[in-house]
């Protein structure tokens, strides 16, 4: 047994929610292009393309993560495809982020009245420009609470990753744990870590919730 | 793959299905019964028990699942708490879907107008009668949708419990691809498996929403 102290322990802990941090901008970011994709193709005025997208999005929200991660990482060496902690880790979820995020969008966008679509078109706008100048901006509002609501789903959800031996705050707290055998106190901080993260982020929603009820 | 192989593939899936399911029903079961009091005792007039309560919501709600599970597993032992994995998996599971169901049961309760109260009351009905008869089932019918969502979130993140040795279908996919080195099979199957639960499981949930509380999903 080796002596960690409190603050040890803490700094360790600290050092790897970093990349717990870094990992779940990333997962946004990838997940938010990715998802304005699948947003685009849910209402698209083809029918194919429709139920493709719901396909995925049916995928991705009806499959466990953690078999998601599984697939990409033990599955596609298998077929050829080498990818490592990192790699499985931000693909695994970007393809998580993007199925949630883009059915938020898609009830967004649908939320926006039926006559700003015809209107805009009436003033000979492109598909593309109704789209930025008008129907989006609108959209913003309906979807900002329960996307920064996601946003909290995601950071818990990189916890998995550990599971993969991605170094994130969860892997990092076996590692302590394993010299240390504190394990009240070790994963006591982890949840301490998370919370901390993500309270902030949850009151923020639903301050944005309140503030979208009583319309803007 | 000879007749034996399937065989044995096809009974390993079956006990993990079965154990899935064992969880998840103990789970959803005991989890709205949990939080239907819980989501009565916040509207108490007991100040430090709503305290507790929000407190409870809240710490589950903004921790991952897996750490609650590896703080319920590894870390209880430690106070002298020795939990069997399918334990620790339950309590962890109990846990943290009360919590998320708490809130959705609470916001049923608040959606029931008012004067729903005061009408049983005036009826002479006692307040637990009433509560049981006159305003629960009008909340359920409302958030009845929301709360078939989240056993089902709650079965799909029930995979990570393999983790703890717990051998339900994530860990006999696991038992299996170390056994065979057919990652891709052994895991895409169970995906399926998975994706076919959760479809059937809203259909089984729509259905007794349908038989029972006369509540509307689709």
């Amino acid at each position: 047994m080796i002596e960690f102290s409190n603050w040890d322990i803490i700094r360790n802990l600290l050092l790897a929610a970093r990349w717990t941090l870094a990992l779940s901008a990333i997962a946004f970011l990838g997940g938010g292009l990715v998802g304005l994709g699948i947003m685009t193709m849910r209402i698209s005025s083809r029918r194919y393309v429709r139920t493709l997208a719901k396909a995925y999005i049916g995928l991705f929200q009806g499959t466990p993560l953690i078999l998601q991660l599984f697939i990409i990482f033990f599955g596609l060496p298998m077929l050829g495809l080498r990818t490592d902690a990192w790699g499985t880790a931000a693909l695994g979820l970007t393809f998580y982020a993007s199925a949630f995020l883009g059915e938020i969008w898609r009830g967004g966008v649908q939320a926006v009245d039926k006559g700003q679509w015809d209107g805009s078109a009436a003033l000979g706008l492109s598909w593309y420009q109704q789209m930025r100048l008008i129907i989006l901006p609108q959209a913003f509002d309906y979807v900002r609470a329960p996307t920064v609501g996601f946003l909290v789903q995601l950071i818990k959800a990189t916890a998995v990753t550990s599971i993969i031996g991605f170094e994130e705050l969860v892997r990092v707290a076996g590692v302590i744990n394993n010299a240390t055998f504190e394990p009240l106190k070790v994963y006591g901080f982890v949840a301490l870590i998370f919370f901390l993260i993500c309270l902030p982020l949850t009151l923020y929603s639903r301050i944005l919730e309140r503030k979208a009820a009583q319309g803007g | 793959m000879s007749l034996e192989v399937l065989k044995e593939a096809l009974s390993a899936i079956a006990q993990g299905v079965s154990m899935t399911l064992f969880l998840i029903s103990v789970t959803a079961v005991v989890g709205v019964v949990l939080s239907t009091l819980l989501a009565a005792t916040k509207r108490s007039g007991y100040r430090l028990l709503r305290v507790l309560v929000v407190c409870y919501v809240e710490l589950i709600r903004n921790t991952p699942f897996l750490v609650q599970l590896f703080f319920i597993y590894f870390g209880l032992p430690a106070l002298g708490i020795r939990l069997d994995p399918v334990y620790a998996a339950l309590l962890a599971m109990i846990l943290n879907v009360t919590a998320y169901t708490t809130e959705i049961i609470g916001a049923g309760l608040d959606a029931v107008p008012s004067g729903q109260w005061d009408a049983f009351q005036a009826l002479g009905l006692r307040k637990h009668i009433g509560f049981l008869k006159v305003i629960l089932p009008q909340a359920l019918i409302v958030i009845y949708p929301a709360l078939a969502s989240q056993i089902i979130i709650m079965m799909l993140e029930s995979a990570v419990v393999s983790q703890i040795a717990v051998r339900e279908l994530t860990h006999m996919a696991e038992l299996w691809q170390s056994k065979t080195y057919r990652a891709f099979e052994a895991y895409s199957v169970v995906a399926v498996i998975y994706l076919l639960m959760a479809i059937s499981m809203r259909r089984f949930l729509v259905a007794i929403g349908r038989r029972f509380i006369s509540a509307d999903i689709t």
